[in-house]
């Protein structure tokens, strides 16, 4: 191919803007949203939780959450005083579509527990991760970048609450980012904005006008699984000894 | 005597080693992605590509601001503090484009039940009814405000 010294002039320039709007590919950030300024979690009031499933489905719709995978999904627990420790869980579609009704247990009792990504400080499954696409963003979320994962699976394995699943369709880690879209835009998240009873709420630990610090020095709160120091940001009201 | 008589070969060899480290680095700058490691090990520019996902619900704020009349009648009821979405659904393109996408009416058949049918696992000062024995297939509409459901606080219809 003969390219004259015209021809070269005329296709410089073009290559250029080419290259200029490949690299414009990557989107802007929100002009007034800081990262530094916001450590988030989540506080989950177990007796106000009836287990209608609002926030599955919301979740399910803002997210595009694959059928049968959940990125939130609630549980039926019956403890039974003479069996505290083993209780029988039950979590039909993530609670979808909600629970069979149940009648009252003069030997036991009925409760439901949401559960979602509890966004450690220290998640296992960001140290596990081969290749850096999962990580910790600076104001607390754990997200998964989809085009650097390579569907290993170990931070699915790694996750000790099981909020991770492997995307059937993109074949990459999948999990709850906090409605990060949601958030960064002053928004609460699908699951939150959906929740009738307030038994969700977001959090934002650096804000020191968030009704959670008051509520964290008023009430008896928890985490799951404290002994494995995951550092979990999903803060838990009422919650039984029973869950795990 | 000269070390570096038969030392030839040796220098070819670290050349062709220069050369491939030279070669790795101009590669490297090149897949690395820019924003890799500027927060850590991972690429920046995926945490504003998740944030930059579209957005489907409004949220009651968005609502409130056109359906000042609901939310005055809302805010005073049991329901005050049910958003809009929980039982409307998903309503960011109506807030996007009211005109052209148009929210479809709940059906309260489906939708009171799913928190209100009576349950033990259910807290128990949360309102519950056995739809049958409470209705008997009477649509809930007919005697609750769906926004400002209690009969005695002058809610019916």
């Amino acid at each position: 191919m003969n390219i004259s010294r015209r021809h070269l002039l005329i296709l410089l320039p073009t290559a250029a803007v080419a290259w200029k709007s490949v690299l414009a590919g990557t989107p802007e950030e929100s002009p007034n949203y800081k990262m530094t300024e916001h450590w988030w979690g989540m506080l989950i009031d177990i007796p106000k939780c009836i287990g209608c499933g609002n926030c599955v489905r919301a979740c399910a719709t803002e997210n595009n959450v694959p059928e049968g995978h959940f990125r939130t999904w609630v549980e039926q627990y019956h403890v039974t005083d003479w069996n505290l420790t083993n209780p029988e869980v039950i979590s039909p579609d993530g609670g979808k579509e909600g629970f069979p009704a149940v009648k009252e247990d003069p030997n036991g009792k009925y409760f439901f527990v949401p559960k979602l990504c509890n966004h450690c400080a220290d998640s296992p499954c960001t140290q596990v991760c081969p290749v850096g696409a999962t990580f910790i963003t600076p104001d607390g979320v754990v997200l998964v970048d989809p085009k650097y994962c390579l569907g290993c699976a170990y931070c699915v394995q790694a996750c000790p609450y099981g909020c991770r699943y492997i995307h059937p369709e993109k074949r990459v880690a999948d999990k709850c980012t906090l409605c990060y879209h949601r958030i960064t835009k002053g928004l609460t998240t699908a699951c939150c904005e959906n929740c009738p009873t307030g038994a969700r709420q977001l959090v934002d630990l650096k804000n020191p006008n968030d009704p959670i610090h008051e509520f964290l020095r008023t009430h008896s709160v928890q985490i799951l699984k404290p002994q494995m120091a995951t550092g979990a940001k999903v803060f838990y009201n009422g919650l039984d000894g029973s869950v795990r | 005597m000269n070390l570096f008589k038969d030392a030839g070969h040796l220098f070819r060899f670290a050349g062709l080693f220069v050369i491939a480290f030279i070669a790795f680095l101009v590669i490297r700058g090149y897949v690395v992605p820019k924003s890799f490691g500027k927060y850590g090990h991972y690429r920046a520019a995926a945490i504003d590509e998740i944030a930059a996902l579209p957005i489907k619900y409004a949220g009651h704020q968005a609502c409130e601001t056109c359906h000042t009349d609901i939310a005055t009648v809302k805010g005073k009821g049991m329901h005050a503090h049910v958003n809009c979405e929980a039982c409307h659904g998903a309503l960011a393109a109506h807030a996007n484009d009211p005109a052209s996408v148009q929210p479809v009416k709940p059906d309260t058949a489906v939708l009171c039940v799913r928190c209100h049918s009576a349950s033990a696992a259910r807290p128990k000062n949360f309102p519950q009814i056995d739809a049958a024995e409470h209705s008997n297939g009477v649509p809930c509409e007919t005697c609750h405000n769906p926004h400002s459901p209690a009969i005695d606080a002058g809610g019916a219809k």
